[in-house]
């Protein structure tokens, strides 16, 4: 795994970051992104480039507990933060998260794309709790957009898991 | 995105002090990092003031006043027990704005600073007076359905696209800025301009100038508000037209109102005579109407979006409708009471 994306010069700035529970020291060109450090710096594939404008969700990832727009997260403004991709929401053991489980059981998906954003930003709202109706997880997950159309799946695999955990 | 510098000011002169005209302050980035991608922005350098100290407070003052810290993301801000329980007309408009992620990474600060969505604002292919002054508006005659009714120029008819913005303009909040000579107070309907001769200027913010917090004065309008925002889409998507009323009730009459429009003009548009016409009036549905005519007065479409005038007319009367009856728009059920 490279721990320096560039050469050293005037325009890159030292950068610590946790990833998943791994943590990395990194020097990188200050103009890059968190979603392109994840993807192409630390090779973590699982967060998409959709739009890379903050429009579609496709990058959204957990940062310091908070889901975000990893494609508009300037890396070098998030030293010493802790990220949480798609990658680490299994458990060690491999043990799918409970939304993951949820996703597959409903077919939450179609071609897979957004899945990764959605998953992130499920697993947040979950946290948020910001799922006690149909219409507040629609509203609360509008970020995350799925050209597939499988919204109706995603609803009910996110409205399950919520009602497991007593927030529906 | 073109090479910048990138700095991390170590406190607000310093940051002051390293403010050129080439150089921008990084809050939360959703506006700015998106319009560097399209090369809208070109910063020679950035300030990066997300760590600065003291920004990040939500207090109340002795005289009942909210002061807001501008590096407060818009989802704290809306969360917070102190905005919801004496303003949640601001957690409404913030609420109805963006997405999760987007309003946990951006800041009120940056919030009152984020740039129009005008698409030739946005294309480099095409002329822009606020990109480039002196190129030409082709907003006028091209694809105009989100643009301004009121307070164009001949130069520019792009809006402002915030919903906070519109919430504070109800709220007669004060931008408090620090620059080289100190703090600054600003009224918000003195903060945003009207495009004039100079549409490259949004604001009246100096350029070695920082936004540190947002103060809202005390009100006393209990349920009596609203955020209607209407739009192409149910979620996610700028205001076509909104209304923000606050309105104080006493004994069954206005005893004061404030009614601000969002997505009409380039600023939060209020007209302080339309509010006095309801003022010692006791809420009736016929006078709303002319409400909607005195702060419509003057409004003209450009083709695309002379739909709005008819628009906003409906909707600052059904705006006013909700906040007399105490019976604020929700952003999470859509039903439009």
């Amino acid at each position: 795994m490279p721990d320096d994306l560039s050469p050293r010069g005037p325009e890159t700035v030292a950068l610590s970051l946790t990833v998943n529970g791994t943590s990395h020291s990194l020097h990188i060109p200050v103009w890059t992104t968190l979603l392109d450090l994840l993807r192409e710096g630390l090779g973590l594939t699982g967060s998409k480039k959709g739009c890379d404008h903050g429009q579609c969700g496709a990058c959204t990832v957990i940062l310091d507990g908070k889901r975000v727009n990893s494609c508009l997260v300037l890396a070098a403004s998030r030293d010493g933060s802790e990220v949480r991709t798609v990658e680490g929401l299994a458990s060690p053991d491999g043990a799918l998260h409970p939304l993951q489980e949820a996703f597959i059981k409903h077919d939450a998906f179609q071609c897979g794309y957004c899945t990764p954003g959605q998953l992130c930003s499920g697993v947040a709202l979950l946290e948020e709790g910001h799922t006690r109706t149909e219409e507040e997880i629609r509203e609360w997950m509008s970020g995350n957009l799925c050209r597939c159309g499988a919204y109706p799946n995603i609803l009910a695999a996110i409205l399950e898991v919520a009602r497991k955990e007593g927030r529906a | 995105m073109r090479p910048f510098h990138y700095e991390r000011p170590r406190g607000l002169e310093e940051a002051i002090a390293g403010k050129t005209e080439a150089a921008r302050f990084l809050g939360g980035g959703t506006n700015l990092i998106d319009l560097m991608k399209y090369d809208v922005e070109r910063p020679a350098s950035l300030l990066d003031l997300t760590r600065l100290e003291g920004l990040r407070e939500v207090e109340r003052n002795g005289e009942g006043a909210l002061r807001i810290g501008a590096l407060v993301t818009n989802a704290d801000a809306a969360a917070h027990p102190l905005v919801r329980e004496h303003h949640p007309l601001l957690a409404d408009a913030i609420l109805a704005g963006a997405t999760a992620q987007l309003r946990n990474m951006a800041t009120m600060g940056g919030n009152l600073l984020q740039r129009t969505r005008c698409y030739y604002f946005y294309d480099r292919q095409t002329p822009c007076n606020k990109r480039e002054p002196g190129t030409g508006c082709p907003a006028k005659d091209g694809v105009n359905r989100i643009h301004a009714i009121l307070g164009t120029s001949e130069h520019c008819i792009a809006t402002h696209p915030s919903d906070m913005c519109v919430a504070l303009a109800a709220l007669e909040a004060v931008v408090v800025v620090r620059g080289p000579s100190g703090e600054r107070r600003i009224r918000m309907e003195d903060f945003h301009r009207l495009p004039g001769d100079t549409p490259e200027r949004d604001t009246t913010l100096d350029a070695r100038e920082v936004v540190t917090a947002i103060e809202i004065p005390a009100g006393d309008y209990g349920r009596h508000h609203t955020y209607l925002k209407l739009r192409d889409r149910l979620s996610y998507a700028f205001a076509l037209v909104s209304v923000a009323v606050a309105m104080e009730l006493r004994e069954g009459r206005i005893s004061r109102l404030r009614v601000a429009l969002g997505g009409v003009a380039h600023k939060p548009w209020r007209v302080k005579e339309a509010e006095a016409l309801l003022e010692g009036q006791a809420p009736e549905e016929e006078c709303f109407g002319a409400v909607a005519d005195r702060l419509l007065q003057g409004a003209r479409g450009y083709g695309h979006n002379d739909f709005k005038i008819g628009l906003a007319r409906l909707a600052i009367a059904r705006a006013l409708h909700q906040a007399a009856a105490a019976a604020p728009q929700s952003h999470v059920a859509k039903r439009i009471a």
